[in-house]
């Protein structure tokens, strides 16, 4: 096939989630020419009204990357076979303009000082010796502070609303709207966990608690708690997404295109540079050579880390050798780092068809390294954390535990419970490990030919113990909420990764930190291997903080963006030198 | 609410109506076959109220959707039909799946693209090994997982990636409603539709607890699927010909998809809504 030849751009951008739209926002907006690249299709605010179908979206996941063509491989040790994820009951990830960005439920905080100096800190606390058996838990390249401003801008252009933690990280200004309302739930959730002694409030939420103009001009709307919230992209503009902000934002300096059904394979480079990349367009089946003088990949933890690998940029991770670090350091916040505790009960009947993605309550008193873990047998901690996501009928079904799956008791305890039942999660850092990694699968493909990503990953004694630990203590609030039956989540002995990719929490293989041999790219997000080639998304994180990671993500792009523009400005360079060649210069 | 027990009588006074009319029960003019199958339904629905239902609903035979598009065996759907009445059985709640349209959701989920995994990953090569094939096995959740999790719906952990199968969800539920007719003539020597309520549960539950062969998928699997799409066909929104007259959200108390819960987030009283669905929402 005859590939043809565009016009070269200064700035092409893979991804139009919140990572490669913020990036293409800043670059334009700094007069810098922006391409980005879309392989889903185009959609705007609009096409959501009408949108509010469970089946649709819930159950059948319209808004998710159909897997038909590509998806992953699973497996859990190193040497064994993997099988690819087939379904979409499976395997969550973004797939139109705008990303998982749209179907997310808001859900928003900042990761803590300890999250990104996790290895030196545990070491001074605790001693070597505290680190989990075969983890390759590192330092991020940059601290809390350093992350402060980043955090700032991005809640600004969310609107995020929310109430200060009692127990969070510090910060410079509050959260730019207050709170969303205090309904029945978060009130006796909040109640229960004063009287056992913690320090709860109203978690901050990317739903809007009242109108709002961001600084870039963009106006969001109020939530109106209608739940179709999470799953769903939202018909009213009240949860912030791309599509509210940074990609309008980006289209109205005129700098920048948005290009959609163009599904990017491989990054071009030449003599240790990126020249741009190579896409399908799905629809037509041509195939374009953008050129670029930056290139971003923002195009989620999973493609990141297939198109370096496709391309052959930088040292593939290899757990035999623990050489490499493309892949390295995979985590999967999910499954058994996300359990609780669900409590019924028969004297209160709460308007659980009402909610938004992130309203809720949490605390912060067993989280991070807020408590002491000398005798614990695991490190770092999570948040606990009451949602009202609102739900509509199908997924208003949950019983008792002991009640017949089907059939008349079913029916009968469905109906009764349906309004009757809350439950409490503990959402747990995860660890990195030198088994956990990406790799190319050696038999599957997609369309085009082309290896499937393969994802290895196990759980160690650490996620179980601290998942064990969290579970007893989302328990323990639900009692004294006054939980007629409680059920609580277990985790056996033996208790392995399930294979489901549900959530959008994965990330890692693209991990940032001070040093070129042991990461990929420096604190700008910047290939250490490969100036001109940015690469911004959770794929940097080098282990996963205890808490959702989208505002991570978010200040990183920024952080990136600033990079990328700093870059054009002085005309090449690493932004950053690693500590050794800092050492030797 | 209409008394749901009035619509099996009118169906049947319907079809006996039909077959007056047209001179079938007179005449020896048409096949066995679709006499036989006509009769059946008839003597079906004088002898068990809710079976009728299948091809009737809330208007009976008005219901000009009422039509199988995927299902090409009438036998094959009466047992579809029977199995979802006793995943969700007529009660003192309400009508059960056949009157809510759930056979009728089901049908047409198969024909469409969730029956064709046409937005699965379905390329070989498939290894079929019995861990995998026992996805969406609900009755693994005793290792105790409440459904929950960033995404509400976690499933139990298997060795490998659930869905390994090289059949589609449509080709699983033919396979799967002809062995749960199999299975009842087998032990009981007579086909599914026609046991007690009490006999069907006993052949369902030998699928639930997987012990029943089925090729390239365990049973229970099967089951599962079949329970899952039962409840989806009694609760979503009725534009996709389950959840009849918004006949399982009244039952829930589902007020339907609105533009606002505003005014219900923060009282402390239940408060319940007459539904409203997608039609009236998008403003139809
Ligand atoms: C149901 C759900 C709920 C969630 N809720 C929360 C929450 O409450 N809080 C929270 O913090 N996080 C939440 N998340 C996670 C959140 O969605 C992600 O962290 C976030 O969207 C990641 O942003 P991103 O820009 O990196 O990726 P995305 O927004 O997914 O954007 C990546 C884009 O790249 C495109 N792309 C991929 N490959 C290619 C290619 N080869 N060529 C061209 N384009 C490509 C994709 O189509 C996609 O549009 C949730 C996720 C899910 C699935």
């Amino acid at each position: 096939m005859v590939t043809r030849k565009l016009e070269k751009v200064d700035v092409v951008v893979v991804g139009s989630g919140w990572a490669g739209g913020i990036v293409a926002a800043e670059a334009a907006k700094a007069g810098h020419k922006v391409v980005v690249l879309e392989r889903g299709k185009n959609q705007k605010r609009s096409d959501f009204i009408g949108s509010k179908d469970e089946l649709r979206y819930t159950d059948r996941f319209d808004l998710m990357q159909p897997l038909s063509s590509e998806t992953i491989t699973s497996r859990v040790n190193i040497d064994d076979v993997a099988l690819p994820v087939r379904t979409q009951t499976e395997m969550m990830v973004g797939n139109d303009l705008g990303g998982g960005s749209v179907h997310w439920a808001g859900s928003t905080y900042r990761w803590r000082p300890y999250d990104f100096e996790i290895r030196s800190k545990t070491i001074e606390r605790y001693g070597e010796g505290k680190i989990p058996k075969d983890s390759t838990i590192d330092d991020w390249g940059i601290t809390y502070d350093e992350m402060e401003p980043y955090y700032d801008k991005w809640e600004k252009t969310a609107g995020v609303s929310g109430e200060k933690d009692p127990l969070g990280p510090p910060r410079k200004n509050d959260w730019p709207n207050p709170p969303l309302k205090e309904s029945p739930p978060l009130k006796l959730f909040k109640k229960a966990a004063k009287d056992l002694g913690y320090h709860p409030y109203q978690l901050a939420a990317s739903n809007l608690s009242q109108a709002y103009t961001n600084p870039d001009g963009e106006t969001l709307n109020p939530c109106m708690y209608c739940s179709y919230c999470t799953m769903y992209g939202c018909d009213f503009s009240a949860k912030s997404d791309p599509l509210a902000t940074v990609i309008p934002t980006a289209q109205k300096t005129g700098n920048a295109e948005f290009r959609t059904n163009a599904l990017v394979r491989r990054v071009l480079h030449k003599g240790g540079k990126a020249t741009g990349v190579l896409y399908t367009d799905v629809m037509t089946g041509a195939e374009y050579e953008q050129p670029a003088d930056v290139v971003v990949l923002a195009a989620f933890t999973f493609s990141n880390n297939r198109l370096l690998l496709l391309s052959e940029i930088g040292e593939p991770y290899d757990p035999k050798t623990r050489k490499g670090v493309i892949g390295k350091n995979f985590t999967i916040q999910g499954d058994i780092t996300f359990l609780g505790a669900r409590g019924f009960f028969e004297d209160k009947k709460f308007n659980l068809y009402a909610g938004a993605g992130a309203l809720g309550a949490g605390y912060s008193d067993y989280d991070a390294d807020e408590f002491d873990h000398t005798n614990l047998d695991f490190i770092h901690g999570g948040g606990i954390e009451l949602r009202q996501y609102g739900y509509a009928a199908v997924g208003l079904n949950h019983v008792p535990r002991d009640t017949k799956k089907w059939g008349a008791e079913f029916k009968q305890k469905s109906l009764h419970y349906a309004y009757r039942n809350l439950v409490v999660w503990y959402t747990m850092a995860v660890m990195s490990y030198w088994h956990n990694y990406l790799s190319l699968d050696p038999t599957y493909k997609d369309d085009y030919g082309d290896p499937l990503l393969r994802v290895t990953n196990k759980y160690t004694d650490q996620e179980r113990n601290l998942a064990r630990f969290g579970i007893e203590k989302c328990a323990e609030v639900v009692e004294k909420m006054g939980a007629d039956i409680i059920d609580k989540d277990t985790v056996a002995d033996d208790e392995e990764f399930d294979h489901i990719y549900d959530g959008g929490h994965y990330t890692g293989g693209v991990m940032m930190g001070p040093e070129p041999g042991t990461s990929a790219v420096n604190s700008y997000l910047q290939m250490w291997d490969m100036e001109n080639l940015f690469v911004v998304g959770g794929s940097a994180f080098p282990q996963f903080g205890s808490h959702h990671p989208t505002p991570t993500i978010g200040a990183l792009g920024y952080r990136a963006a600033e990079g990328v523009i700093n870059y054009l400005k002085e005309g090449g360079g690493l932004l950053v030198q690693g500590k050794s060649a800092k050492a030797n210069a | 609410m209409a008394d749901p027990n009035s619509t099996p009588e009118k169906k049947g006074m319907d079809r006996r109506q039909f077959l007056k009319n047209s001179g079938l029960l007179a005449g020896g003019l048409i096949g066995g076959g679709l006499l036989g199958s006509l009769v059946t339904n008839e003597v079906k629905d004088s002898k068990k109220g809710t079976q009728s239902g299948t091809t009737g609903g809330k208007n009976g035979a008005d219901h000009l959707s009422d039509a199988r598009i995927f299902f090409s065996r009438e036998e094959d759907f009466q047992i579809l039909a029977a199995a979802t009445e006793r995943i969700y059985p007529e009660d003192k709640n309400g009508p059960g799946a056949i009157q809510l349209g759930v056979p009728y959701f089901i049908d047409r989920q198969l024909a469409g693209e969730w029956g064709l995994n046409a937005r699965e990953y379905m390329k070989g090569p498939f290894l079929n090994i019995p861990e995998s094939n026992e996805y969406e096995d609900l009755s693994k959740t005793d290792k105790g997982r409440s459904d929950q999790g960033p995404s509400g719906d976690t499933l139990n952990p298997l060795p490998t990636p659930r869905y390994q199968s090289r059949m589609t969800r449509a080709e699983m539920f033919v396979v799967g409603v002809r062995a749960i007719d199999e299975a009842a003539r087998e032990k009981f020597k007579n086909g599914f539709t026609s046991l007690e309520p009490e006999q069907q549960d006993e052949i369902l539950t030998h699928f639930e607890k997987d012990e029943v062969h089925m090729p390239s998928v365990s049973s229970s699997t099967f089951f599962n699927l079949l329970v899952q799409t039962t409840i989806e066909g009694c609760y979503s929104d009725p534009v996709y010909g389950g959840n009849r007259n918004m006949d399982g959200w009244r039952m829930m108390e589902y007020p339907g998809p609105r533009a606002s819960y505003a005014d219900q987030i923060e009282p402390d009283e239940f408060i319940v809504l007459e539904p409203k669905g997608l039609k009236d929402y998008q403003g139809h």
